[in-house]
């Protein structure tokens, strides 16, 4: 156990000290140098895609354990400031990857590795009769969104400039999947989620897409740490994320991939 | 011997191998309050708190918090009445059950009450189909979603209390040849009185501090269902020293309220 700390730990350090002289970190990493456990702090709605992906990185790379951390992108960012030991991070948000980069948490430049964009859920069977965005001026239905302060509900507020609605809405839910639980469960006609969000919901809501869509898309930035425990397999996991393999996965998921 | 010689005699007679763990204990639960005093931004705190949304999220909080204890005691003091002194058999799972949201996940809670009260729930379906009426996202719906989580805490109180107290002025009372009703209202509540206002003391605290209920069951709207607490999480995304002032100003609420009712009405400690 202690050896493996030690070495983690000077594996660490060596490559801290590698991406410090200006190594190339996006060389594949030789097999065999990975294994452990690779942590990784993901923003919520990577949960399904990652989830997979991370049985795939652990059949590719034998004797790897991936372990995450699924979160608010804001709160996990938080905590990687306050020395959390996470090996890498994928933000739902470039906002909060730049705190982490502020921080000087990150050495290498982030990478996006996915987009994302709004879609209108409604419950199945679409009670409210919701059309498109402009229904969410109308007083009548019950409209959940994004609170502003997290990032779907900034790139609502830019969909609704860019249609010139004004929304209306009833309640501004702390984050995605809590929206769509409101929605899930019928307690509101309709509400603006992510295109991933709505695939895994499955038949319980029904998607609306809306052409303003394309103008408030999420970039979705990932990095290994610099104080990274497991520094060659975090960079191996990176890397893997943009694999063409993850790729497919992420658009089943229906992510939008660069 | 003295008293207070008795007293001292005592004293060193208490084991000092708790004394450290009661220092410790104290420390963990007095300092990270510390922390947030230290990271307070006092310079800037009168505009921070001056904002409008404070205020009313503040409001908010105070009005939905007491008339959730209003709840709680109207309906909270016959039921630890019927657990005290009732002789139903299953009294001791009715128990349990009244115990049960003191340890479900308060989240857990708000999406039991939307499954019952919310627009399609199995009455909240026909309050809406009879009155045109929803809980969910109004502000009775914050009252709602407090009192579930704060009213175990008050029954248990009185119910501690109504155990306690002594049966017999109950009985003086009916031989005496009063009701009831009467003696309930002019024997036995006043000897539990003390029981009861800690109760909704506590019931009370617990509904200013309730999160994870509301926010599932009543949304987040601010002027109708954004308390204190969902207004502290929604200003972490943004500006953390929005959210330690807001903190601040729950933690000074609460104990100001804590500490005179306190010491006006109850013996001894709560």
């Amino acid at each position: 156990m202690i050896r493996t700390v030690r070495a983690a730990a000077l594996a660490g350090a060596l490559a801290v000290a590698a991406v410090g002289c200006g190594t190339d970190t996006t060389e594949p990493a030789v097999d065999g140098s990975i294994n452990g456990t690779v942590t990784v702090f993901a923003a919520a709605s990577l949960t399904e895609t990652f989830t997979e992906l991370g049985q795939r990185f652990e059949a590719a790379h034998p004797g790897t354990k991936v372990v995450y951390s699924f979160g608010a992108s804001s709160a996990l960012a938080e905590q990687i400031k306050q020395g959390a030991p996470a090996d890498v991070f994928a933000s739902a948000a470039p906002k909060d990857m730049q705190q982490v980069v502020d921080a000087g948490d990150i050495t290498a430049a982030p990478v996006t590795f996915v987009r994302n964009r709004l879609e209108i859920v409604v419950p199945q069977g679409n009670p409210g009769n919701i059309t498109g965005l402009a229904d969410f001026g109308e007083t009548e239905p019950k409209i959940a969104l994004c609170a502003e302060q997290v990032p779907c509900g900034a790139a609502g507020t830019a969909v609704f400039e860019v249609a010139g609605v004004d929304p209306r809405p009833d309640t501004r839910e702390a984050d995605v999947k809590a929206v769509l639980t409101k929605v899930a469960l019928g307690e509101v006609d309709a509400a603006l989620v992510y295109r991933t969000d709505v695939r895994a919901a499955g038949n319980k809501v029904e998607g609306i897409e809306f052409p303003e869509a394309d103008r408030a898309m999420t970039d979705y930035p990932v990095a290994p740490l610099a104080k990274a425990p497991n520094a060659a397999a975090a960079a191996a996991f990176v890397e893997f994320i943009g694999s063409e393999q993850a790729r497919t996965v992420f658009g089943q998921a229906g992510f939008d991939t660069p | 011997m003295t008293e207070v010689a008795r007293r001292r005699a005592v004293r060193g007679r208490r084991p000092l191998i708790l004394v450290l763990p009661a220092v410790c204990g104290l420390a963990f639960l007095i300092l990270p309050l510390v922390g947030l005093l230290l990271r307070a931004p006092w310079r800037s705190l009168p505009e921070r708190l001056s904002s409008p949304e404070v205020v009313e999220a503040l409001q908010l909080s105070l009005v939905c918090a007491t008339a959730a204890t209003v709840v709680c005691v109207v309906l909270g003091i016959p039921l630890a009445w019927l657990l005290a002194r009732g002789d139903l058999p299953g009294l001791g799972l009715v128990r349990a059950l009244v115990t049960v949201p003191l340890v479900l996940p308060p989240v857990v809670g708000g999406v039991a009450l939307l499954l019952v009260l919310g627009r399609r729930g199995i009455i909240g379906r026909h309050l809406e189909e009879w009155f045109g009426f929803s809980l969910p996202f109004t502000t009775p719906g914050v009252i709602v979603a407090e009192a579930f989580v704060a009213m175990p805490f008050l029954v248990i109180a009185v119910e501690g209390a109504l155990r306690g107290a002594d049966p017999r002025y109950e009985e003086a009372a009916a031989t005496l040849g009063a009701s009831r009703w009467l003696t309930f209202r002019r024997v036995t509540l006043p000897s539990v009185m003390p029981g009861v206002v800690a109760g909704a003391v506590l019931c009370w605290a617990r509904a200013l501090g309730e999160f994870g209920a509301t926010i599932t069951f009543a949304g987040n709207f601010p002027g109708t269902t954004t308390t204190m607490p969902l207004a502290v999480y929604m200003a972490l995304e943004t500006n953390p020293e929005d959210a330690i002032v807001l903190s601040l100003v729950l933690l000074a609420v609460s104990v100001v309220v804590l500490a005179a009712l306190r010491d006006r009405w109850t013996r001894g400690p709560m």
